[in-house]
Parts: structure tokens; sequence; C-alpha cells
């Protein structure tokens, strides 16, 4: 039997009043124009879907703007725009770096971990312990690993890429 | 017994249930959840919860008769085999099915409805035939139909829905007059949107085109009266899990002249007449079509349930039931800016209730529902056509049985005041 306590204290864990600011004012959402990576992705279990825009610099290495768009639960919403936020400034290889230590911290495969320069990803640490919740909150992430993916594959803007988490997971 | 079913027609009086008693059968409604919370249940519509003379009946088939049945000359084989093949009996007058042989055992629903597909529909259709679902219908009753489309060519069409969620019978009309109708297979009762069917009045027009009537009645059985003779089907599937009884289990009722002309969908033991090194021969309907040691301790625990719901009386079920619906469809008007599906009528519908807020995803409201206690569904419900149609790729889905009570309906309503608060 769980510890019914633990339980309520985790509720509030979920969603965390930060997660709540991200979900209601999400940062970078809409449409990016000229986005090199444009890539979608469908958790198609919840019917949460993002579209995740990444635009390049001049010499097509450094994700100089971050975007996504789509429709979500909170979790799905609020973790995408921390993922805008991380990725920001970071090269192609930093950033799919980036997603896999996100995967891994969501899962509990490595030790949690909040890049100084974006605090808020704390928030999301709660998700860890509502394991059907957890693909809500990874699934920008690996979209955009995915996109990244595309991209290098040569497969230039525009380019789709299913990112549903559970296609992901027999990479 | 069939005299039961009978006498149960919806003009009889009915007595009122007090599901609160009711719940006293119930062990797992019992117990507390989150920090000393009273659990409500209400995703019945997924699977309902068991009374402990279904758990007792399956604990001591263990305790005192585990055997394989129809192989042993010894004792436990035989009150083994008598379990097995009384319950079956005991099915076929639950649902008033002609005779005991009609009732074939599968392990849910969705392996009747494939049974249908793979062992019927495969042997008879051809390219171009036609089979009729409609956009309500659970994956169970289309995927089967798409695999087959796939393979034998055949066509598979929709009826639409009117704005109510109640089929457009017209369409059905139209399809049937193209004369390339093969099978029209349809739900009884939506899983999502609560709406019943007219089996009967559409099982007339059916037989009238010469094509074969297939229903699923998963969500039917364990909440209205069924009567097979009466509802006038050709094939009828359902589930044991939701009606009260265990998982692993479920029916598939057939008209014996269809059941005999069909090929076997599993090879193996039990289902053979005689095997030689290159070929065998099948038994009769239902057996040719239970290949293998099937659920044995399911079929005990499926007795006990239908024991259960006879004594309750379906039409007492259903009667508390509709009550329930114009309750919920009332207390729900009163929370702001949620849209509940499903036909507002409670003569057509059962006891289950999509809904949507406007702005907040249906995860989110099943998990904060949760934190207060009350168990929901949220997600597609296995009906992402009719998602489609809804305009909202998940809904939160409430669904209500026997035992639950409109103190339930009110914590529902209580904690979706609270799920608003929190996103408002
Ligand atoms: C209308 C309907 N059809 C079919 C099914 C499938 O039942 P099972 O999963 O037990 O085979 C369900 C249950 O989810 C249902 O509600």
């Amino acid at each position: 039997m769980q510890d019914a306590h633990n339980e309520e204290k985790n509720l509030d864990q979920l969603y965390r009043d930060v997660l709540f600011e991200h979900y209601r004012r999400p940062h970078h959402k809409g449409e990016l124009a000229g986005a090199e990576i444009v890539t979608k992705g469908n958790n198609p279990v919840c019917g949460d879907k993002v579209t995740v825009y990444g635009k390049l610099d001049a010499q097509g290495e450094r994700l100089e703007e971050v975007g996504f768009d789509g429709k979500g639960c909170a979790i799905c919403i609020a973790s995408s725009s921390m993922m805008t936020e991380t990725m920001r400034g970071k090269t192609l290889a930093e950033a799919s770096a980036a997603s896999d230590k996100f995967k891994a911290m969501m899962r509990n495969e490595a030790a949690f971990e909040v890049p100084p320069e974006v605090p808020d990803l704390e928030a999301l640490e709660g998700v860890k312990k509502f394991p059907v919740r957890v693909k809500c909150a990874t699934l920008a992430w690996t979209t955009l690993k995915n996109g990244i993916l595309a991209y290098q594959a040569g497969k230039t803007g525009g380019e789709t890429v299913e990112a549903c988490e559970t296609n992901t997971e027999k990479e | 017994m069939s005299n039961t079913q009978k006498a149960a027609a919806p003009a009889r009086e009915t007595i009122a249930l007090d599901p609160r008693r009711v719940a006293q059968d119930f062990p797992i409604l019992k117990q507390k959840i989150h920090n000393g919370k009273r659990l409500v249940y209400l995703d019945s519509g997924a699977t309902s919860q068991k009374p402990f003379t279904v758990i007792d009946a399956m604990n001591e088939y263990y305790h005192v008769s585990n055997a394989n049945v129809h192989r042993g000359l010894h004792v436990l084989a035989e009150r083994a085999t008598e379990i097995y093949e009384c319950a079956r009996t005991r099915m076929h007058f639950f649902i008033n099915a002609y005779l005991p042989g009609e009732i074939v055992w599968t392990k849910n629903a969705t392996e009747a409805m494939n049974l249908v597909a793979h062992g019927y529909a495969r042997k008879f259709l051809k390219a171009g035939d036609e089979v009729i679902v409609s956009r309500m219908e659970h994956h169970a009753n289309l995927v089967p139909w798409h695999l087959l489309a796939k393979d034998k060519g055949v066509v598979v069409k929709g009826i639409e829905l009117n704005a109510d969620g109640t089929l457009r019978l017209e369409e059905l009309d139209a399809f049937l007059k193209g004369g390339k109708v093969k099978i029209v297979a349809l739900t009884h009762v939506s899983n999502v949107l609560g709406t019943i069917n007219p089996i009967a009045e559409i099982a007339k027009k059916v037989h009238d085109a010469g094509a074969i009537f297939v229903v699923d009645g998963c969500q039917a059985v364990p909440h209205l009266p069924v009567n097979v003779q009466t509802l006038g089907a050709d094939f009828y599937a359902f589930s044991a899990h939701k009606m009260l009884g265990p998982t692993g289990l479920g029916v598939l009722w057939g008209r014996m002249s269809l059941l005999e002309k069909m090929d076997p969908f599993l090879g193996g033991g039990e289902m053979i007449e005689e095997v030689t090194i290159s070929s065998s021969t099948y038994k009769e309907p239902p057996g040719r079509f239970e290949a293998g040691t099937p659920p044995i301790a399911e079929t005990a625990g499926m007795t006990a349930a239908v024991e259960y719901l006879m004594k309750t009386g379906m039409a007492n079920i259903r009667a508390h039931e509709k009550e329930l619906v114009s309750y919920t469809l009332e207390r729900l008007k009163s929370v702001k800016h949620l849209k509940v599906f499903g036909p507002a009528n409670p003569e057509i519908r059962a006891g289950v209730f999509a809904f949507e807020f406007e702005d907040i995803h249906a995860h989110d409201v099943a998990q904060i529902l949760d934190g207060e206690g009350v168990a929901v569904r949220a997600g597609h419900h296995c009906a992402q056509p009719l998602h489609e149609w809804l305009g909202s790729p998940s809904t939160a889905r409430a669904s209500a049985y026997l035992y639950t009570a409109k103190e339930d309906i009110d914590a529902l309503v209580k904690a979706l005041e609270t799920v608003r608060k929190k996103f408002a």
C-alpha cells in the first residue's frame, strides 16, 4: 500500500505554480517563420500534438531560435515551453544531448539536474512520480531531437517526423 | 429461466435499488484512498468491480475443483467440466439464447468480434462486398473489418451521427439499397455517448436486405435486459469483466445455423474431432471455436456474476441507471464551461458521460479528479473516429453501474469544481 499522505503531496508537486505559469503563458508558442527544422510530435494515446521549430545560425550549427505550437495537457504545454528556453543557443549536438538527458531524468535513469539558465525546469521533477504523464513531458523534447536528426540526414525544412514516444522507445 | 427474461420486459414494475447497499457487496469499494478519501469509482465502462460472490467462486474453484476440462475421467475433471458447461447454460438463460451451444466462450468481446470476422466473414464475403459500421464504434468493431478489407477487398462504410449522438438510420437504408451489404456491425450501446441504439428495429432492416447483423453488446449486457431472441441480431458479442465477472472471458452468441457454417479461428486441442498427421476434422459448435485450455475459473466467476445480476434484476438495474442519467445530466449542467456529449433523453441513454472543459485537457481533468478520489477515464476510449467527430482527441468519461449512487455523482460535480478552480 502506498503512503496515502505522500500521494496527496505528489499531486501538488505535479501541478506546480511555475508549471501553470508556463501552461497559461507558454514561451515561444506559435509558428516560427523561416525555421529550418519543422517537425511534428504526436502522442496518440492522450492526443497531445505539437510542432517544434528550430531556426539555425548562418553556419547551420546552432539553434538561434526554438519554438513550438500545438495542443496538449498542462504538462505537455509547460514542458514544451521550457524546452524552447533550454534549447535556445545550443548547437545541434548539444541540443540532442540535452533531449536525451531530459528523457533520462524523467525516466529516473539519471539524476534530476536543473540547468542554472532554466531554473523553472525544476517544476517538472514532480511529473516523475506519475509514470503515465512522463510522455506528456518528454514529447516536445523528443520531437526536437527527431527534427535535428532529420535535418542532419539532409531532410531540410518542412520535413515532418512522427515523434510518438512509443516509436522513439524502439530506436 | 427464459421466462424470467421475458418477464423482465419494460412494462413490468421495477424494484428500487439501493446502490449504497449494493456497494457493500463489493470489497474493493470499501477502501479509502489518497489520505482517507472515499473511493468514488466512476469507470465501470472500462471494467466493473466484482462482488465478493464472484471472487469467492473463483477462489473456491481453485480450492476444490481445479482440473482441465473435457479431458479426464477423475472426479476433479468432472467437476471442472461441469462448472465450465453449467456456466454456458446459465449464460444462455441470461441472454435468452435458443441453445446453450450458441454461447461460445472467448477471451473477451474483442476476440468474439474477430471470431465473426475471421470464421464467418472471411469465408463468405468477397471483394466488393460491403460491411457497414458506424461513427460511434469501439475499435474492437472496426479493426477486425479493416483487416478483412485489406485481405479480401471487402469495403467498410460507416453510418454518421445526428447532432444528439444517435445513428442516422436513413444512411443505413441508403447503404442497404445499394445491394452490396453483406454484414452490418453496430454497437448496442455507445461506450462514449451512452446512446442506446434501436437494435430490434435495425435487425429488421438488415434482414430485409438479406444481410447479417453483428452486434457489439459490451456496454449493453451489463446494464439492460438483453434478450437475443427479441433483439433479432445474428451475432452478439460481450465481455464478462464489464458485467461483474472476471477478466479473460468473453462471449460470442451466434445463431446455431450460422455457427455451424463457420470455420475455426484457432486450431489445437479441444476443438477437434479426429486428427491424423495430415488433416483434422472439427467439433460441432461451440467446441470448434474453443481451442486449447479455456478460462475455467473465470466461468465459475461468471456464473456467480450472472446470479448476482439476475437476483438484482436487470430491469431494476436499468431503472436505477436511467434515474441516474437524469440526475447526472442535470447536475453536470451546473458546472460552468463543461460540455457533456450524447443524447439528453434518458430513455435512449445508458449511464455513460463523456465530457470536456473548453480549455482543459482531459488528462489534467482526470488527474485532478483522481486526487479528489474520483476515478474516471480520460483518452479516446478506443473510439478515435468518434472523437474526430466530437472535435477533440480525448475526453474524460464517467460511467456508472448498479453500485453508483447519487452521492458519487455529487462527488464528481464537486471535484469538477476543484478542477475549474485549479485551472481558473
Ligand atoms: C463498446 C465496446 N466494445 C468493445 C469493447 C472491448 O471489450 P474488451 O476489451 O473486453 O474486448 C469495449 C470495452 O472497452 C466496449 O466498450
